[in-house]
């Protein structure tokens, strides 16, 4: 027992929990958006974009924070700029712009040769190294964001779900896109510290592609996500401290084994539980209460060949008939 | 006399240095039941995004009830988007998806109010979809969730309901009932613009038609515009107009093989 509270006595730990807890919450949260937009990558690309800020305000001889935040909030606009007409993805404006600001870090960093212990913090996390300003920062972050989400809730979900119908019905889309990636930006830098920017897109990717799998509910996967994520930092902290492990890679990696836990029982509940919908067998099209074990293993999806038209392979659930019923095994 | 609803006035729309279409002018009068029809790329979605306010003209002005489409009433236009856009793996129910509607209304908690819940409960019961409220989006027919995005748009009771594609991707009954639907709403008042593929479905429900390829070829009751002349200038190729005991019907012309 004595050993299970050892760390609890230290301050560096109880700080570094903290911050564990808060930044895995905060990028829980705005990971479920991330993740439902298909922009997974736009964590990973952000953070090497504020990496190249921060360098860059070092060598100006401004602000550590105030570098990368302004340098992550340009790029996120200027990505989405890029990708608004259609000829650019976002995965390539992603790459484009955020692999641009971190080359420009690294050469700024090659040609100053003043490798400082913050610019190695920032890229692999120091979560041990957490102070208590640190601590304040990312509680004001979590707060802005908490009470953001709580306040535009409604015209985010529907600009995830459809951005052009939200702007058809009269929801400003351009400006809650501003807002969302400015927050995003305060995130990354808030995360950035403490897992480090080779790990935020994990931070913010796997526990609400966990909730995803948990949940059909957007406001349930948003709760899941979040308590996911502070639970993931938590115990991922704890355990890099018995293991004598780097912090930031802990997290990632518990974060990592729950989301394969959950995958293995989303599978075994998809393949026995009892379930009802229109399925075909050599052609024949036929819907009975049946598992998918034995010689009912089917795919959900219709045949392109077997589909209405226009619908293509993707016609899953949208004929007339089709019905799925989940009971509990 | 009906006042027009949708003004377009000498408009000319284009992506970056490509023109879609010049100098179109169109009015809509309030109360029509019209469908858009016409060849992939003639600019049908370009001109319903066009009138929607999504794309901005280089020229022209573009007017909704008198009034640039961006400044009309909240949900005063009614919006269903071609369901194949629709990403199926949202985890948003029937019911969520309806509320959505109502997101255009100021109210700062995320969860819906009682009056709220009772509206969504009416417009479901309307359109015969209250049974599968709480059901994932993804887990009803067709027909229904046609119905989900229909019931979204009309929750604000709008006075032009505007759809793209709505008979693609759903199976022949499906678009029959889409369609009837449509017919109900519009003899409630309700003015209808719809863009299509399906000439056989407009023949049979629709009483205004216009055809399009980067501007107007015909516009009128669809007895009176497809003729194979306009047929021919829409889509370029020989249909064959067929007039089947009072019903109209547009075919393939056979080919002429060597």
């Amino acid at each position: 027992m004595e050993t299970l509270l050892e760390p609890f006595a230290f301050e560096f730990f109880r700080n570094g929990l903290w911050a564990a807890l808060m930044v895995g919450a905060l990028c829980g949260m705005i990971g479920v958006f991330i993740v439902l937009r298909g922009m997974s990558y736009i964590g990973h690309g952000l953070s090497h974009a504020a990496f190249g800020g921060a360098v860059l305000g070092y060598t100006l001889n401004a602000n550590f924070y105030v570098g990368a935040v302004l340098t992550a909030f340009f790029a996120a606009l200027l990505i989405h700029q890029l990708s608004r007409g259609g000829k650019i993805k976002s995965d390539a404006a992603i790459g484009i712009v955020t692999t641009a600001f971190f080359a420009l870090g690294v050469a700024l960093i090659s040609r100053v040769r003043q490798f400082t212990q913050s610019f190695e913090a920032a890229l692999f996390g120091n979560i041990l190294g957490v102070t208590s300003t640190d601590l304040w920062v990312i509680g004001a972050v979590l707060a802005v964001a908490a009470v953001g989400l709580f306040l535009f809730y409604r015209p985010l979900l529907f600009s995830t779900f459809d951005r052009e119908a939200a702007a058809v019905f009269g929801i400003p889309t351009e400006r809650l896109q501003v807002g969302f990636s400015l927050v995003l930006a305060l995130a990354i830098i808030a995360a950035m510290n403490i897992v480090g920017v080779t790990m935020i897109a994990a931070a913010l990717i796997i526990p609400a592609a966990t909730a995803r799998l948990l949940t059909d509910s957007f406001s349930a996967m948003l709760l899941v996500s979040t308590i996911l994520g502070a639970l993931v930092g938590v115990s991922g902290l704890y355990a890099s401290y018995h293991f004598d492990a780097a912090s930031g890679a802990t997290i990632v990696l518990f974060g990592a084994a729950v989301f394969v836990l959950v995958l293995l029982y989303h599978h075994l509940r998809e393949r026995l539980a009892v379930h009802e919908h229109l399925h075909y067998h050599d052609g024949i099209a036929h819907a009975h209460p049946h598992t998918h074990e034995g010689d009912h293993a089917h795919p959900h999806e219709v045949p392109a060949s077997l589909a209405a038209p226009g619908q293509g392979a993707k016609g899953q659930g949208r004929s007339s008939e089709t019905k799925v019923r989940y009971k509990k095994i | 006399m009906a006042r027009p609803l949708i003004q377009l006035e000498d408009v000319s729309v284009g992506y970056r240095h490509r023109p879609v279409f010049t100098h179109l002018s169109l009015t809509l009068d309030e109360g029509r039941f019209a469908g858009i029809v016409g060849p992939t790329g003639s600019g049908k979605t370009t001109l319903l995004n066009t009138l929607l306010g999504t794309i901005r003209p280089h020229a022209g002005r573009v007017l909704i009830d008198g009034r640039p489409p961006g400044r009309t009433r909240p949900g005063e236009v009614g919006y269903v988007p071609q369901l194949e856009t629709v990403d199926w793996s949202f985890p948003v129910t029937v019911e969520q998806v309806i509320l959505m509607g109502l997101y255009v209304n100021r109210r700062w908690l995320p969860w819906p109010s009682r009056e709220e819940k009772r509206r969504v409960a009416a417009i479901a019961e309307e359109l015969g979809i209250a049974a599968c409220l709480h059901h994932h989006i993804r887990n009803v027919s067709g027909g229904q969730q046609q119905r989900a995005f229909l019931a979204r748009a009309l929750i604000n009771r709008p006075r032009l309901l505007v759809l793209d594609e709505p008979t693609s991707g759903v199976d022949i009954k499906t678009q029959h009932d889409v369609l009837h639907l449509l017919g109900e709403l519009n003899r409630q008042g309700i003015t209808i613009l719809i863009t299509t593929h399906d000439l056989n479905a407009v023949a049979a429900h629709l009483p205004w038609v216009i055809c399009f390829n980067q501007g107007i070829v015909a516009q009128g009751p669809p007895r009176e515009v497809f003729t194979r002349e306009n047929l021919a200038a829409t889509y370029g190729g020989e249909l064959a107009v067929i007039d089947h005991d009072g019903h109209l019907l547009i075919a393939h012309a056979p080919a002429a093989h060597a």
